[in-house]
């Protein structure tokens, strides 16, 4: 039988996966099943049948052929603003599942910075509803204080018995210590981590970018690097205080990777996550006004991507994420003042980790995928995805040394706020696979 | 000397070929200020839109009056930027405007990087008449302008920039414009008033006027702005004036005349003293007059002219 590009490579959609189905000649990088070499897989009914060598000549399903694609567990991003609901036409379930799909990713968490906001049962609920039967697991994120005010908390025990995987007011800083220490320990008797959006608002009102040499030349207000680092180490003492577990989200500043990596050092059950744009630009990309470079935490220094990197590769920061953040192109396209934060991630991810991390030999594979499809899940206490017989096949499939220029019009975000649309990338989302489902990337 | 620019955004972007192109044509207009009949045809049948974002008179009224010595056509919109805020955006405003057939544009936005904005979206020459705490080029230029007049040139010359220097657009631009011309350039205010690792731009910054009194050519006072106490940057007017004020006194230890200039509008008694405001070396009015010409020939310039005029 001929090794075929199968007829199921079609993007757009999700398609089911034929009844048997043979991936062949893929590299397959699983840290958590120990494999790290080219071998073959039968996925039956959704379900791995077989991982070894198989020959094709003898096989009676479809057979894909992956010769030089790197096959992995399934990748999670546990940082993503879906925006449904409240803000569906910037994304919306649908849309947002797609472009991570497209992007390589088989799990997302979204965050609560919805409206109404991820405070109660019934929103994690509609979430659920509506992202049901689609390939991409959705996680929702559950906010600490009704309504991200940083008031009261949230009912956290019935928004995780709902299926929260964690809780944070992103967006949001908790500003009072005596709420944040609550939300520590009362999520503590569920054993969830509590994601912390880090920053002291009373230094960053009006705050643009990064404060620094650049906003003093191009005159915008700053987001001081300390605002960030003080709400880390407030967080880090009530972590250590309370003996929950703590996540850092988006750590963007030099100081903060050191807190980080001192605080696992003394034993504190404290994680973080980076972001491709905080690992990839600096505040030099805000010369000349593109509004797709204002996000907060802002783009940082030289200096501070350069920990940023060396806190990936010694294992201070756990994951890689996105913070896709869709914005709608009249509000982007706006005054920088004006401009609201954030910029999509999900179908630049893939390609920038491996461009920037990968081949400039920060880290290997292997490393990648224990940021990308590992620890999201040990973080949220969900079962890590493998690749062994018998379980459902959730995969991640890309091509390491393929060249690719990012095309906005191939986004399947509604969205295209991105500062990396004309990119050269190396390293290509190819297909996803998960429920039964097949998704071929169209990037 | 050809003038490259096609928009003047900041001093940061303009060359230092352009800027002295802009200062000696400058000087040629500057002349005919002073003619009975002060009203070139340079731009006649160009169409200049004043697009003021944010309240302004002298630099609003200094346009107008330069577009109107050159004969240009004049439109002017001015609102307040909240308004502005909730209905249309800047970019639908501008090619709307610009639909209609227009020429140059003269903007001053709250928003730093506004100008550039409308750069990227429009065919018209795009004037920076201020844009948030960034850059107010054609201020500078102005400053510089008055600078060569007084002092002959401003290679070599010591320009301290006192007072309020964060997200001032005078300052920066002031520092932008004189660095490329030679000057050597001291900031002088209180340390939460001057803003994070300016001394990269290649400027000394002081704390303390009295040091910096002996050593310049020239102090650019600027206008403090009042709300800044309300933010908690200083603590008090009285406190300011004592320790930053530009007096009389102060003045005496100057080794050499000192021009005194200021940007506008003063606040007499607080950053500056009236004695020293309406002192000899003071060249304040000046500037205003100055600002005219300067803008001339900015104008001038980016229609295409070249730099001799009849």
């Amino acid at each position: 039988m001929k090794l075929t590009k199968n007829v199921i490579i079609t993007g757009k959609a999700y398609e089911k996966l034929p009844a048997k189905i043979l991936l062949k000649n893929g590299r397959i990088i699983d840290v958590e099943g120990k494999i790290n070499e080219q071998r073959d897989i039968v996925i039956e009914a959704g379900k791995i049948s077989e991982v070894g060598k198989v020959d094709s000549n003898n096989f009676s399903g479809q057979v894909l052929d992956l010769e030089g694609k790197i096959i992995t567990p399934g990748w999670m991003d546990m940082h993503v603003h879906l925006r449904e609901p409240g803000s569906e036409g910037k994304e919306t379930i649908a849309s947002g599942s797609l472009a991570a799909a497209n992007g390589g990713f088989t799990a997302v968490c979204c965050m609560p910075n919805t409206n109404p906001a991820i405070d109660s049962q019934e929103i994690i609920q509609y979430i659920k509803d509506r992202s049901k039967g689609t390939l991409v697991n959705v996680y929702p994120i559950g906010a600490i204080t009704k309504k991200r005010e940083g008031k009261e908390l949230t009912e956290i025990l019935e928004l995780v018995e709902q299926g929260a995987v964690a809780i944070s007011d992103d967006g949001n800083p908790v500003m009072s210590a005596e709420l944040m220490r609550r939300a520590l320990e009362y999520s503590k008797m569920v054993d969830i981590p509590v994601i912390g959006h880090e920053e002291d608002s009373t230094m960053t009102e009006d705050g643009d970018m990064h404060e620094g040499f650049v906003s003093t030349c191009l005159g915008l207000h700053g987001i001081p690097a300390v605002a960030e680092e003080i709400m880390i180490s407030r967080d880090i003492k009530l972590a250590e205080y309370t003996g929950a577990r703590f996540h850092v989200a988006h750590i963007s500043t030099r100081n903060s990777v050191e807190l980080v990596r001192q605080a696992k050092a003394r034993g504190i059950h404290v994680t973080a996550e980076a972001t491709p744009h905080h690992f990839t630009l600096t505040d030099e990309a805000v010369r000349g006004f593109d509004t797709n470079t204002k996000m907060n935490p802002p783009l940082r220094t030289e200096e501070d991507r350069q920990a940023i990197l060396e806190g990936l590769r010694d294992g201070t920061i756990d994951v890689v994420v996105t913070d896709h953040a869709p914005h709608a192109f009249e509000e982007k396209e706006a005054e920088y003042i004006f401009a609201p934060f954030g910029i999509i991630g999900l179908e630049t991810a893939l390609g920038l980790a491996i461009s920037q991390l990968v081949d400039k030999g920060v880290i290997d594979f292997e490393h990648l995928v224990g940021l990308l499809a590992v620890q999201p899940y040990r973080i949220l206490n969900l079962p890590v995805p493998v690749i062994k017989k018998g379980v459902m096949a959730n995969l991640t499939i890309f091509s390491p040394e393929e060249v690719w220029t990012v095309n906005k019009d191939k986004f399947l975000s509604k969205s295209s706020n991105s500062p990396f649309v004309g990119w050269k990338l190396k390293g290509k989302p190819f297909a996803v696979i998960n429920n039964n489902q097949i998704f071929a990337s169209n990037l | 000397m050809t003038f490259q620019s096609e928009h003047l955004l900041g001093l940061d972007d303009t060359s230092a070929e352009d800027i002295v192109t802009i200062l000696d044509t400058a000087r040629s207009f500057r002349e005919v200020l002073d003619r009975p009949i002060k009203r070139l045809p340079t731009l006649q049948g160009k169409t200049v839109v004043n697009l003021f974002y944010e309240p302004s008179t002298r630099t609003r009224i200094s346009f107008e009056l330069a577009e109107k010595r050159l004969s240009a056509d004049i439109v002017n919109f001015s609102a307040s930027t909240s308004s502005v805020k909730k209905g249309e955006t800047l970019i639908d405003t501008v090619k709307n405007i610009e639909a209609m057939k227009i020429d140059m544009v003269v903007v001053r936005h709250i928003s730093p990087g506004a100008p550039h904005l409308l750069a990227r979206v429009l065919d018209a020459n795009i004037v920076n008449a201020g844009d948030g705490g960034h850059e107010h080029p054609t201020q500078a230029l102005l400053d510089m302008f008055t600078m060569r007049q007084k002092l002959g040139s401003i290679e070599g010359k010591t320009v301290a920039l006192v007072g309020d220097i964060s997200h001032s657009r005078v300052a920066m631009s002031n520092i932008y414009g004189l660095k490329k011309l030679g000057a050597r350039v001291l900031v002088c205010g209180p340390s939460t008033l001057i803003p994070r690792e300016i001394e990269k731009l290649g400027v000394e910054v002081y704390h303390n006027i009295d040091e910096i009194i002996p050593q310049v050519d020239v102090l650019n006072i600027l206008r403090l702005q009042l709300e800044r106490q309300r933010q908690g940057l200083f603590p008090s007017l009285r406190e300011y004036h004592n320790y930053f004020g530009i007096t009389r006194e102060r003045l005496e230890d100057a080794t050499r005349p000192i021009l005194i200039m200021h940007p506008g509008p003063m606040n007499r008694g607080i950053e500056i003293s009236s004695s020293v405001a309406d002192s000899e070396h003071s060249v304040i009015l000046e500037q205003v007059t100055n600002g005219v010409a300067v803008r001339m020939a900015v104008l001038y310039l980016l229609a295409g002219g070249r730099s001799e005029i009849n």
